[in-house]
This record gives structure tokens, C-alpha cells and sequence, in this order.
């Protein structure tokens, strides 16, 4: 009886309470940049693709939602053929940004994805890749690797001394 | 059996072992990189660190690099300790000063001893503040990749291939740590074994060229246990695929047959199965004259149905290169009185005179891992590099034996690598090679001679003689050649193990009684001595069990017009038989039903043309050249290419029968018709095996990409398909421990994931895997066999003055299949006829002039090539290069002149 009474009184003092309902989509909703929405492929700060088809996304994803073949240039640089995420099976872990090592895969606040048909939520690199570097501006993988691609000799990256010459005793 | 104490256990281990060794077979995880269960220790890396103890009251203890302590009774280790634990971190910090940030785009990620031993020793930050050392690469051909910023200088790579493998163009240069590994100058290397340093090498320095052209990192590979199908030594190896194509092979280890190594044919060769030229459709047409139709398959089956209905007599040609299986499937749709062998007469009496001599003789057929374990060897024949590369690994593996005992007897052990080459001093075990032509292995042996055919098989019975004097004798030898035989003898009587080598590609059945007989010999002096014979095809011997007619014996009834329809198995005839003679005898024929994986000139003769499954994709059992039946398993999920031929066959037969769809199915009936080959499920457990009620999977429990590889198709992913055919299963789900060593996908342990995982699934490690290793030897010696010597030929008369043919082979293009795969296509010589030196001014050539000659009444073409070590009066012919084809060592061959240069 008494709990009865109680409840209504909190019911009833709710009424004088300030409204959080948000007039959704009228009102967009503020959301944190590292808010877990539509993933998104970005590019290196001199504009290549950031993705060096490592496929450590692939393998960390819990539910296996994204697939995708290596290839190269023909000076070397390694990228995805091409790289696929179901999003009808993405479950927004963020495991993904998490493991890869380029800072090439990252999820945004973007969450509005809804569609009629499954196979529509099928995105391909085209669907993935924005022009920009998205929330981490200024890594470039491959200048602090050791592979040698277009433009980037060896001994060319970061932290890196000219090649040995081997044919010298010289210390 | 002395007793160890580990971390205070105590422990019986085998005799003879170092403490790595002895903590790695107990399940110990102790991190190293210069030691190799093959190559033994150097105690170079230091990454093996452990706390030594004098006795149970020390108590400081030193450090001691387990790989080159002996596990003698009552020594005492600590791989806990926290000295050495911290030790160990240190040296991989140390290696990693240099180590470029490659991991992510490094094909060795996810397989990498490196970054196991990363973990393993808890190293997890660089704390080194200066510039990294860097090297520029070296272009070293079609199949390695060389990126030598990852060098973690272990020197793993130079061991295994100067040392283990004899080879000359991998070095070290360079001092401290500039150290670089790699050739003289960019260009291929030479080593027929090369690919091994994918898998010795503990980084991503040397890693596969092939399978960067569509990477894919080893947890998203499908595999499954598979054997080599590019020679009759039948190594054994784990092809892996990603999106339906196969993308790599791998070796997989069974000491017996191919242990940690395989070659470079087999490795590489596999490329054929992605070939432009495979068979994807079934093709048609209604007379030979036209294009052919792509068909659906079942309609080319009713039509091959309905040809045979209609026939009035009927030939079903099997494959030395086709499973026992489909061979026996083939024999059943066509009736035991119409299946032909596939062999061609010349090369099916061969290949009997070998199976009646391992089977009725006193000696052992020598599995690979025999050969190796022979102290002394005699080659009769056979370039081995050539035709049975990983003979001639074997072969020099054996010039250890000796030297290893004699280490031995003055107490070091042979895991000391370094102690016993020091010991040694070049030195190896005696070796006798004779063969028409120079071979690498002469560089090897204590005796190398340059003999024709005829001349070896008469060294071959003069042995033998000189052996047992009641063995035929032979008269007239050169005074250089009775020094060879009397050196050999020697050292064979000598012996403790001999092994015979010998084979048929020289086309001599003589040889192969010279060889019998000197092995008998032996064997009656009381020693075991071995014999191995090479032969040209992955189930040559298989096929000489099923006892059939030769393809010769059919081409006759179909000129004799008892026969009008043939069904040919995986079978390019032209490659066995005179082009006229197979051109002859199909044009006879009314109706032609091929079946294939790949076109030849034999399915673009056909009217019906099935497409089969390639090894990659069937099941299936070869018999190697040991005699050691070995079954093959599927790796592409069905329906991403053709069935397998012997399930054709069986559709075929009888559209639907309920019976005999399964490979147990038609195994037993296999099984069951020739009880030559044991017991089925001896070979392999059967497809209704399972652990803990579950499959084995061919994927790895980290499989990746399976919601969204088929996604852009259809959303909804499909259901895995169920094999009836074996216990594995095409997904990642199901066991995960260790199956039955028949039925190890992939070597994977908790923490190793590199290849060196392989000691988990060893009874102990460089041992026998656990339950015994794969395969039934379908062969046994009678010691006690009533032997009787077979008679030498009467010496012909070689005054008229024809030359012979001395057929010459190559690891790169004389096999069919591999010739057709992308990256060793590029390795093949160009068509070339060969011209003994001496005899270049009577023919009148010289190198490169274009020669034309006949072989039978067949007319080639090619450049000519002067050779010094081709026995005078012969002509070189390269087996398998071009239109050098389907030819009989044994034919009259003519120089035709006017030919111009
Ligand atoms: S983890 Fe990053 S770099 Fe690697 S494949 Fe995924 S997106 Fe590309
Ligand atoms: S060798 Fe191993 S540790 Fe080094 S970059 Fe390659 S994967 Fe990484
Ligand atoms: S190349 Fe590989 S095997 Fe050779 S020393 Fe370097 S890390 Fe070791
Ligand atoms: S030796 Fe023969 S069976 Fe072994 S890998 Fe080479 S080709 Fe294959
Ligand atoms: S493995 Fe023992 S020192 Fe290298």
C-alpha cells in the first residue's frame, strides 16, 4: 500500500521534471566524436589511401563483418583491392579502429543507417573512403615503416639511417 | 635414459638430446631462433637463455644457452628463472632495435617466429632512441621475396641453404651488424630448395613471391593435408586457399617422406591449379573438325553416357597422374578387360620391373628419411636433382651420416652443428654417382662418373659381382670404370646402411636389374641395404598395382578396329607416345570422352571433354615411389570447382546409385578388389571419424571475413558446405586440438603461430608426429626370398656409328604440371638439343646454330647446345621442354643437316 503511494508520488513529481525527450530527427542529438557509428576508411595527411590491407581489422571483428583482398602498386605500396563491411552484421565494437595499425579504419558518430533492404548495408571501399584523416590528422604509416613504396627510398622514413653499403668493412 | 631437472621437476629424456630440444619436446615454451630441429644448434641467437645448476645446493646458478647444453643425466635448468627471463627479453629488445614497423604490410605477419618470441619473452616497447639500420633489397627471382630490413641475422638461412642444402649463392657479407643476407649480385637462386627459406627464416626477410601476388595472411587460409603431385616422392604439404583460389603451399612435416623440406617444383608448381588453361566448362562437339561447345555437365555426361551405349567396344585409359581412386573408378565404368594403365609399354614395363623388385627382393624400398640416414650411396642413373629433388636433399643429408659417427664416437653429439662441421673439414660420406651427365649431386659425392645408360647398367652388375661372386659378372670395362667400381664396392661392403639409387628415366630396364642386383648383393653379406627407385609420375607405382594392360596394347585393338570409343583419365597421351602414333590411333577412334583438369593436346583431340577436379580440389590416394600410400585431401570448398574425376566416373557409370558416392565408398571397393593395399583406413581414418563428435576444421579458429566475403552476392551468408568424403570440414568450426597426424590442416600451437609449431604435434621434437607418421608402406622386403640375380644385357654393338639419345631432365619444365604454373614457367630452359663437345665437329654444329633431327621418323627443331660431359656418340634430348615430348629413349635419332645458324 504504501510502496503504491510512493510510486505515484515520484510519477507525480516527474511532471515538474525538465523534458529530455529530443524531437529526433527534427533535433539532432550531440554526439561525442568518438561516438561508435558508420565506420569509415580515411586518407594519409599527403592524401593516399591510409589502409595497408593488413587484415587486422578483419580478424579482430567478432562478427567477422568485413573482408577484403591485398594488393599492390607497382612500387610496392600495399592497399586493399577492395575492402567490404557488412554493416547489417557490424555490431559498432570499435575493435577494429582498435587493431589497426594506421589509423586507417575509424567509426564516427554517425549512426542514421537505417534501410529497407539488408543489401543495402553492404559497403564497399567506394562507400568507405572519405578524403580527409577523420579523428587522428597527421600519422602516415608508411613514413615510419620500413618498406620501400613510390616517392619513399629506403633509409627515407622516420628514424631511419641511409642503407648500409655492404661491401664496406668500415664500421 | 638420463634424468633432467626443469624449473626443480625431474625428468627421463631420451639420450643424446640438448636441453632445448628436451624442454621443447616436454611442452616447455622456451624461445629461440638459431636452432632448427633439422640443422641442430650453434648457440648463436642467445634467445635460449636458462639458469644452469651444478647441483640441488646451487643456488646462483649461470646462464646457459639451452641449445648447447647436453641433456646428460642429472643436469639442471631453470627456464623460470627470473634472471633468465629477463635476459631473454633483453635479447629480443636488442634484436628489435633495427626491426623496421613492417608488421602490418610484412607477409610473414601471423606466422612470424619473431613476433611469437615477441610475446613469448614479454617485449613491448622500443626504448631505443636512435636511427634504424636499413638495407636495400635484393631482386632474387620469381619466388622469393627479399626484404632484408627485417633481419634479425640468425643465420638460419645461410645454415639451411649453404650448409644443409649445398647451395652457393646465398651468403652472409658484410660485418657486425651490417650483416646481410643474400647473393653475389640480384638474379634467381639457384637452389632447387630455395623456397624452404620461406619457412626456415624466422622473419619476414625471404617470404613467398607467389602468394604476395593475392596475399592473405595464414589464420584466413583454407587448408588441408595434401601431397605433392609433381613428382613420384609424394611430399607431403598444406596448399592453402583464400576466396576460393589457392594462394600457397606449405610444407607439411612427416619425417618419413619429405620432413621440414620440400622443394621448389612442389612449392611453386602448384600455380598450374590457377592456370588460364584449367577446364571450367564441359565441352562438346559433334565432329573434331569444329570448335568445341561449352556445355553443362550434365549434358556432356549424358552425351558421354550415351557414346558409350552406342559403342562397340570400349577403352578406359587411367593416369599415373590420377588417384588410385579415379583410376578405380575409370576400371569399374569400363569392366577390368577394357582399363588400360595410362603408362606407355616402354614406361609400364619399367615401372613393373620396379614394384616386382621391391616386392619379391631382399631389400627395403628407402623412404626419404631413410636415404638421409644412409651412410653410404650409390647413384645409378638418375639425376636426382632433376627428376626426385628431394632425393638428392636426402642424398646430401646421407654425407652426414658417417662424419655425425664419427663425432660421435669421440663425444659430440651431431645436434653440434658448428662442433661437428669443424670436425668434419669438408668431409662427407661416401657418395658414388654414375649418370650420362654432370648433376649437382657430383659436387657432393666421393666419385662421379660420365657414363652412357648402357655403360652404368654394366657398372651397376659389375658391382654387384665384385660384391658377391655369384652375381653375373661383366667383362670389358674401361680401366676408369673398374676403378669406380671397385672404389664403390668397397665402401658399400663396408657399409651399414647402403642405399641403391636408381630410376627410370634413362628408359632401361637393365639399369633397374644393375640396381636390383648390387642392393641383393648387399643384402646377402647381411648388411640392410636400401633401394630407391625414382619414377617419372605421383602414383606411377599406384597405377602398377591395378595390373593393367599399357596404352599401347589399346592403341593396337583400336587398329585392329575392336575398339571405337576411348575414355581417357587425366591423360595427355601425346606426352607418353610418338606424336603419329596417338595422332593415328585417336583419328581411328568415333568417339573421344576426356577427362581433364587442364587442355592438352590430348582433350583438344576429344569430342567430350569433363572437367575434373584438380589435387587441390578432390580427394584421393597416390602410392609414391617408396611404396607408401598416401591420401590427399580437398581444400577449395565443393562447388567452386569441378568434382573429382572418380565421382565423374561413378555418375558415369550409373546416374544414380546410392552406393559408392563417397571415397569411403569407393575406397573399400578399391580395398576390397586389391588387397595389395592393406587396409583403408590404416592410410586414413574414414570420413565418419570424429574427436569429441566434432570435425576437424580446415579453417582456423580466427578465420576471418565470413559475414562479408559473399556479402556483395547475397547478403545472407551460406551455410558451410559438409564433406562426405572425409572427417574434415570446410569451415572454422569443430575441433581444435590435435587430429590424427593423417589429418593435421595446419600446424598451429597457443602461441606459436609460425611453422615452428610443428614441435607441438611431434612425440618429440624432429621426431615421428604423434600416432605415427602419415602413410602405409604397401611394400616390404623378403629377406628371405630365394634371390636370384638378374642377367646382364649382352653388350650391343656400338660400331655403327648412330648416336643414342641421352634423355636429359629438368626440375623446372620436364614435369607436365608444373610447367604450366605462372612463376615456374619463368625458370624453364628454352628447347635445346644437346651436343657432346667431342663430337661438334663431325655434326658440325655449333652452340646456338638451329638443328634439325629426327627421333623415329619425327622431325624437331631447336637451338643446339655443346655440352663437355655428354658421353661422345650421344645426343642430349631435354625431356618435356617444348615439342620434346613423348619420346622413347631407346629411338634411332639423325642429325638432319642445312640447317642454318
Ligand atoms: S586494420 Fe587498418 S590498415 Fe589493416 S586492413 Fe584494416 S583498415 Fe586496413
Ligand atoms: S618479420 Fe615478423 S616481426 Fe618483423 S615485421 Fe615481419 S611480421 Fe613483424
Ligand atoms: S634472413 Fe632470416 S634466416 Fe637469415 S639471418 Fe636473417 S632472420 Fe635469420
Ligand atoms: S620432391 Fe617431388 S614430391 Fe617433393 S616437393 Fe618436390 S616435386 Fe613435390
Ligand atoms: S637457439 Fe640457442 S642460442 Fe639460438
Amino acid at each position: 500500500m504504501f510502496s503504491s503511494i510512493r510510486s505515484l508520488w515520484i510519477v507525480f513529481k516527474h511532471m515538474f521534471r525538465r523534458r529530455e525527450t529530443v524531437q529526433y530527427p527534427d533535433e539532432k542529438p550531440y554526439l561525442a566524436p568518438r561516438y561508435r557509428g558508420r565506420i569509415i576508411l580515411s586518407k594519409d595527411p599527403d592524401g593516399g589511401e591510409r589502409c595497408v590491407a593488413c587484415y587486422l581489422c578483419a580478424v579482430v571483428c567478432p562478427v567477422d563483418c568485413i573482408a577484403l583482398q591485398a594488393t599492390e602498386d607497382e612500387h610496392g605500396r600495399r592497399y586493399p583491392d577492395f575492402f567490404r563491411i557488412n554493416f547489417s552484421r557490424c555490431i559498432y565494437c570499435g575493435l577494429c579502429e582498435e587493431a589497426c595499425p594506421t589509423y586507417a579504419i575509424q567509426l564516427t558518430p554517425d549512426f542514421e543507417m537505417a534501410e529497407y533492404h539488408r543489401n543495402n548495408l553492404v559497403y564497399e571501399k567506394e562507400h568507405l573512403q572519405i578524403e580527409g584523416q577523420g579523428k587522428y590528422p597527421g600519422y602516415h604509416f608508411y613514413k615510419v615503416a620500413g618498406l620501400k613504396i613510390g616517392g619513399k627510398d629506403k633509409g627515407e622514413a622516420e628514424n631511419e639511417d641511409k642503407p648500409v653499403d655492404i661491401r664496406s668493412l668500415l664500421p | 635414459m638420463p634424468y633432467v631437472y626443469i624449473d626443480g621437476k625431474k625428468f627421463e629424456v631420451a639420450d643424446g638430446q640438448n636441453m632445448l630440444q628436451v624442454a621443447l619436446s616436454l611442452g616447455f615454451d622456451l624461445p629461440y631462433f638459431c636452432w632448427h630441429p633439422a640443422f641442430g644448434s650453434v648457440g648463436a641467437c642467445r634467445q635460449c637463455a636458462v639458469m644452469q645448476y651444478k647441483d640441488e645446493n646451487d643456488e646462483k646458478g649461470k646462464l646457459a644457452m639451452a641449445c648447447m647444453v647436453p641433456a646428460t643425466e642429472g643436469t639442471r635448468i631453470s627456464i623460470k628463472a627470473r634472471q633468465a627471463e629477463e635476459f631473454r627479453k633483453s635479447v629480443i629488445e636488442w634484436l628489435m632495435v633495427n626491426h623496421p614497423h613492417d608488421c602490418p604490410v610484412c607477409d610473414e605477419g601471423g606466422e612470424c617466429h619473431l613476433q611469437d618470441m615477441t610475446v613469448m619473452t614479454g617485449h613491448t616497447y622500443r626504448e631505443f632512441r636512435f636511427k634504424k639500420r636499413t638495407h636495400r633489397n635484393q631482386d632474387l627471382g620469381p619466388f622469393i621475396n627479399h626484404e632484408m630490413n627485417r633481419c634479425i641475422a640468425c643465420y638460419r638461412c645461410v645454415r639451411f641453404y649453404h650448409d644443409f642444402a649445398g647451395g652457393d649463392d646465398l651468403q652472409a657479407f658484410a660485418a657486425h651488424d651490417h650483416v646481410y643476407f643474400g647473393r653475389y649480385e640480384d638474379g634467381p637462386l639457384e637452389s632447387e630448395f630455395s623456397g624452404n627459406l620461406v619457412e626456415v627464416c624466422p622473419t619476414g626477410v625471404f617470404t613467398d613471391k607467389t602468394l604476395k601476388q593475392h596475399y592473405a595472411r595464414k589464420w584466413d587460409l583454407q587448408t588441408a593435408p595434401s601431397v605433392c603431385h609433381q613428382c613420384s616422392l609424394g611430399c607431403n604439404i598444406i596448399p592453402g586457399s583464400r576466396y576460393d583460389k589457392v594462394v600457397r603451399v606449405l610444407n607439411r612435416y612427416n619425417r618419413e617422406v619429405n620432413g621440414y623440406f620440400m622443394c621448389d617444383r612442389g612449392r611453386f608448381g602448384y600455380e598450374f591449379v590457377n592456370s588460364p588453361d584449367r577446364i571450367t566448362n564441359a565441352l562438346s562437339r559433334t565432329d573434331r573438325s569444329s570448335d568445341f561447345e561449352q556445355v553443362d555437365d550434365n549434358a556432356a555426361l549424358d552425351a558421354a553416357r550415351k557414346s558409350l551405349g552406342e559403342a562397340k567396344g570400349i577403352a578406359g585409359i587411367g593416369s599415373p597422374r590420377a588417384s588410385l581412386e579415379a583410376n578405380f573408378a575409370l576400371r569399374e565404368l569400363v569392366g577390368q578387360d577394357n582399363f588400360y594403365s595410362g603408362d606407355s609399354e616402354r614406361q609400364k614395363t619399367l615401372t613393373d620391373e620396379v614394384l616386382t623388385v621391391l616386392r619379391n627382393g631382399p631389400a627395403r624400398s628407402a623412404s626419404l628419411h631413410d636415404v638421409e640416414q644412409a651412410d653410404v650411396v650409390l647413384i645409378l642413373g638418375e639425376d636426382l636433382t632433376n627428376t626426385a629433388p628431394m632425393l638428392d636433399l636426402a642424398v646430401r643429408q646421407a654425407g652426414m651420416t658417417k662424419p655425425a659417427h664419427n663425432a660421435k664416437k669421440i663425444g659430440v653429439d651431431h645436434w653440434h652443428d658448428a662442433a661437428v662441421r669443424e670436425l668434419m673439414q669438408g668431409e662427407r660420406g661416401p657418395c658414388f654417382v654414375a649418370t650420362p651427365t654432370r648433376t649437382k649431386l657430383d659436387k657432393f659425392s666421393t666419385r662421379a662418373l660420365r657414363a652412357s645408360a648402357e655403360d652404368i647398367t654394366r657398372i651397376g652388375f659389375a658391382i654387384a659381382a665384385t660384391l658377391d661372386d655369384k652375381a653375373p659378372a661383366v667383362a670389358g670395362l674401361s680401366d676408369e670404370t673398374l676403378a669406380f667400381v671397385e672404389a664403390a664396392a668397397e665402401a658399400l661392403r663396408e657399409a651399414d646402411r647402403p642405399v641403391v639409387i636408381s630410376g627410370t628415366s634413362l628408359g632401361s630396364r637393365h639399369l633397374i636389374h644393375a640396381a636390383a642386383n648390387t642392393a641383393f648383393a648387399l643384402c646377402k653379406e647381411g648388411n640392410a641395404a636400401e633401394l630407391a627407385f625414382v619414377l617419372p609420375e605421383t602414383n606411377s607405382l599406384g597405377v602398377s598395382f591395378l595390373d593393367a594392360p599399357s596404352v599401347d596394347e589399346a592403341f593396337e585393338k583400336i587398329t585392329r578396329g575392336d575398339i571405337d570409343t576411348l575414355v581417357i583419365l587425366e591423360n595427355d597421351l601425346y606426352r607418353r607416345i610418338d606424336r603419329a602414333t596417338v595422332d593415328s590411333a585417336l583419328n581411328r577412334c568415333k568417339r573421344i570422352i576426356a577427362l581433364d583438369h587442364i587442355m592438352t593436346d590430348t582433350t583438344g583431340q576429344a569430342d567430350v571433354v569433363i572437367p575434373v577436379a584438380a589435387f587441390t580440389e578432390g580427394d584421393g590416394t597416390l602410392v609414391n615411389n617408396e611404396g607408401r600410400a598416401q591420401r590427399f585431401y580437398q581444400v577449395l570448398s565443393p562447388g567452386k570447382a569441378p568434382e573429382e574425376s572418380w565421382r565423374r566416373l561413378l555418375a558415369l557409370a550409373g546416374a544414380n546409385r546410392r552406393n559408392g558416392t563417397t571415397l569411403d565408398d569407393i575406397c573399400s571397393q578399391l580395398f576390397d578388389t586389391f588387397p595389395a593395399f592393406g587396409d583403408r583406413l590404416r592410410i586414413a581414418p574414414g570420413a565418419r571419424f570424429r574427436l569429441v563428435h566434432q570435425r576437424i576444421p580446415r579453417a582456423s579458429h580466427r578465420y576471418s571475413g565470413r559475414t562479408a566475403m559473399t556479402a556483395h552476392i547475397n547478403v545472407h551468408e551460406p551455410q558451410p558446405k559438409t564433406d562426405p568424403d572425409s572427417p574434415l570440414a570446410f569451415s572454422m568450426e569443430g575441433y581444435h586440438g590435435k587430429p590424427p597426424s593423417s589429418l593435421i590442416p595446419f600446424f598451429w600451437a597457443p602461441g606459436w603461430n609460425s611453422v615452428q609449431a610443428t614441435a607441438k604435434y611431434q612425440a618429440e621434437v624432429g621426431g615421428p608426429l604423434r600416432g605415427g607418421d602419415p602413410g602405409l608402406r604397401l611394400i616390404e622386403p623378403r629377406p628371405d626370398a630365394a634371390r636370384s640375380y638378374f642377367q646382364p644385357e649382352p653388350k650391343t654393338d656400338s660400331s655403327g656409328n648412330k648416336p643414342s639419345i641421352v634423355p636429359m631432365y629438368h626440375i623446372y619444365g620436364s614435369e607436365e604440371l608444373s610447367s604450366r604454373a605462372a612463376a615456374l614457367a619463368t625458370r624453364m630452359p628454352e628447347p635445346y638439343i644437346a651436343i657432346p663437345s667431342a663430337d661438334r665437329e663431325s655434326h658440325e654444329v655449333s652452340e646456338g646454330d638451329m638443328l634439325s633431327l629426327t627421333i623415329g621418323n619425327r622431325e624437331f627443331q631447336a637451338k643446339a647446345v655443346v655440352r663437355d660431359d655428354l658421353p661422345t656418340g650421344t645426343i642430349g634430348i631435354p625431356i618435356g621442354l617444348g615439342p620434346f615430348v613423348g619420346i622413347d629413349p631407346n629411338a634411332s635419332v639423325e642429325i638432319a643437316r642445312g640447317v642454318t645458324s
